[in-house]
């Protein structure tokens, strides 16, 4: 993270937040929810906010998006001032989240018409552009639907669709995908990727590392309402190591004697996952050589092991890495209030 | 990407094509923003009409049950009763519904619907002032039928259909301005229950120790003192000489100075907390 409190605005960023910070008080203490976070975004890119739940990622684009005004700091949407500029922020950007809901109680055409006519779309100018909207989103159908009817894809992509009514130039997604199912969640990723073909800058705020991986350009890893890590996904896993291996066991009961060969012959303590046939290890930066001994040592223990992959090591395990915790696996959403309960 | 039951994948050209915005909409007036949100509220009242079943049952019961449960005991005859309590009942039911406006408020900010609004280019009372114009229709319609209910029963109001319209005017104007203060608990509350709840608390007293059922002269003293200056009373007061067609000119200017104090009071205050609410 760096500290670019002082310089001029840049012209070429979308996103430009310096220092920003947002403290929350809550009975008797002061929760710093977001700590002083500087985020340059250039144009076009897509741009992921990466943490776990309180980390702070809904307050900062909660205050990107106008919503929140910051305690201390400043941001700058396409060169327009949150505070002091909020309407032309507002007309830039769109937003979608658990936080920027459509209304469950009028049907999806509704909720889209009544974001239409708030824009300035008149008449059938509005409903063409409703109508268009609809169809592309494979929502034409359930249109005259209520929305509390839908299935969480559909609602997904509903609050998508609200958010493009006026064609924003920069989306922020918060959480876009949480609780979806891998195909409506491939869908939100494939219309997040035409959308940033087509020019829009996306920051997009998420729990799940492979999206991060899967989307961004650039990777803020976020904790405790601080910045602790940034760069590209590749840049991120290459402060890790070289990688990790993982592999089952045929027989469960051979974990411990594989851990052992293992640890011997790439030198790093493997870890033991949950499923009592499974095993991974990370390899040290000069251990290409060691992966290669490692099957013939584990055949020459008599252990064997019908899966065993090598890749790159995941997102999960440089936050690890970083803040010495593991990402937490349950998948709610931060509170409206974000506080953080830890500190 | 796979073979799926589920009807038309998204394809990128429609999706390009509908995104895409070859001119931008000049920005709306603050009132076809205000009359948008009016709009919304009365979309609501046609998909959740068990909203508009409360605001009915209630009148209902206590018009049947206080006119023919005491009417003959309070009044003489309950036809002479009804004369009496259907303005007060009237008044009853619409200041009670200004609750929901609190109670709306604070589901849409607890299910996100208020977020998307504020992250809009709108001018920002909007969303408020269009809801009270919606709910302003959810007070004629309950209007409406606890007058026609009333009809029914026997209220023959000497005012007659001009001196009638002009208490129910006046009664939305209070009900109106009253709804400031509801959106304020809806601003600062946690769940809408809390607001239904805590509302409930300052209205019954209100309702129940007010002129609307009884004439206060049988009243303690100290009870007395309340009825006397208790809002709903002057309210009461003036729709019922409306609809009587004797008005009382100085408790209809009581009812519109505290119209006006309530909302230059309780809206702007509404306005700041709707700003600055994280």
């Amino acid at each position: 993270m760096s500290a670019s409190d002082t310089g001029p605005p840049r012209d070429d960023l979308a996103v430009d937040a310096r220092g920003l910070v947002k403290h929350f008080a809550t009975r008797k203490q002061v929760t710093k929810a977001v700590d002083g976070v500087d985020l340059q975004i250039p144009t076009g890119s897509v741009f992921g906010l990466l943490g776990p739940n309180g980390a702070g990622k809904t307050t900062v684009v909660r205050m990107l998006a106008t919503l929140l005004r910051p305690d201390a700091g400043t941001a700058r949407v396409l060169g327009h001032d949150v505070v002091g500029e909020a309407d032309a922020v507002r007309s830039a950007v769109g937003l979608t989240g658990q936080y920027a809901s459509v209304d469950e109680d009028l049907t999806g055409t509704e909720n889209l018409l009544m974001l239409a006519r708030l824009y300035g779309f008149t008449g059938t100018a509005a409903r063409r552009r409703v109508e268009g909207l609809l169809d592309a989103f494979s929502l034409s159908d359930a249109g005259p639907r209520q929305v509390k009817t839908y299935s969480g894809g559909m609602r997904r992509r509903i609050d998508l669709a609200a958010s493009l009514v006026l064609a924003p130039r920069v989306l922020f997604l918060d959480e876009p995908t949480t609780g979806l199912d891998p195909r409506s969640r491939n869908q939100v990723w494939d219309i997040v990727r035409v959308l940033v073909a087509d020019g829009a800058t996306v920051l997009l705020t998420t729990q799940y590392l492979e999206e991060a991986d899967q989307l961004a350009d650039r990777i803020a890893v976020i904790d405790h309402g601080k910045v602790i890590a940034q760069g590209t996904s590749t840049e991120l896993k290459r402060s890790v190591g070289q990688g990790a291996v993982t592999m089952r066991l045929a027989d469960a009961g051979q974990r411990s004697a594989a851990a052992s060969v293992v640890e011997k012959v790439l030198g790093t303590e493997p870890t033991l996952a949950t499923d009592p046939y499974a095993l991974s290890a990370r390899v040290p930066d000069d251990g290409a050589d060691a992966v290669a001994q490692l099957l013939p040592a584990l055949g020459d223990a008599g252990i064997a092991v019908p899966e065993f992959t090598l890749g790159q090591p995941s997102l999960d395990e440089v936050f690890l890495t970083i803040t010495g915790k593991p990402l937490p696996a349950d998948d709610e959403a931060e509170p409206a209030d974000a506080q953080e309960v830890s500190r | 990407m796979t073979a799926s039951a589920e009807p038309a994948e998204i394809t990128t050209t429609t999706l390009r094509q509908a995104v895409a915005l070859a001119e931008r909409p000049a920005r709306p007036s603050a009132i076809a923003m205000t009359l948008t949100f009016g709009w919304r509220a009365l979309l609501k009242i046609k998909h959740v009409p068990e909203q508009l079943f409360d605001v009915l049952v209630s009148p209902v019961i206590f018009t049947l049950m206080f006119t023919y449960l005491f009417g003959g005991a309070l009044a003489g005859s309950t036809s002479a009763y009804i004369q009496f309590l259907l303005p007060g009942i009237l008044v009853q039911t619409i200041v009670i519904v200004t609750v929901y406006t609190g109670y709306t408020l604070n589901t849409d900010i607890t299910k996100g619907v208020f977020d998307r609004f504020r992250s809009l280019p709108i001018w920002r009372p909007a969303p408020i002032v269009g809801a009270l114009l919606g709910d302003t229709v959810r007070y004629s319609i309950a209007s409406v039928m606890t007058i026609g209910l009333g009809l029914i029963l026997g209220f023959r109001p000497e005012g007659g259909f001009v001196g009638v319209v002009l208490g129910v005017l006046l009664l939305l104007v209070f009900a109106f301005s009253l709804s400031w203060i509801f959106t304020i608990l809806g601003l600062l509350l946690r769940t809408p229950n809390a607001v239904m709840g805590v509302s409930m608390m300052v209205l019954m007293p209100l309702t129940f120790a007010s002129n609307i059922f009884v004439d206060p002269s049988t009243m303690p003293a100290a009870l007395q003192r309340f009825v006397e200056i208790n809002p709903v009373t002057h309210l009461v007061t003036a729709v019922r000489g409306l609809m009587a067609g004797q008005p009382d000119g100085s408790e209809i200017v009581w009812v519109l100075v505290a119209s006006v104090v309530l909302t230059g009071v309780f809206g702007p205050i509404t306005m700041h907390l709707y700003r600055t609410r994280h």
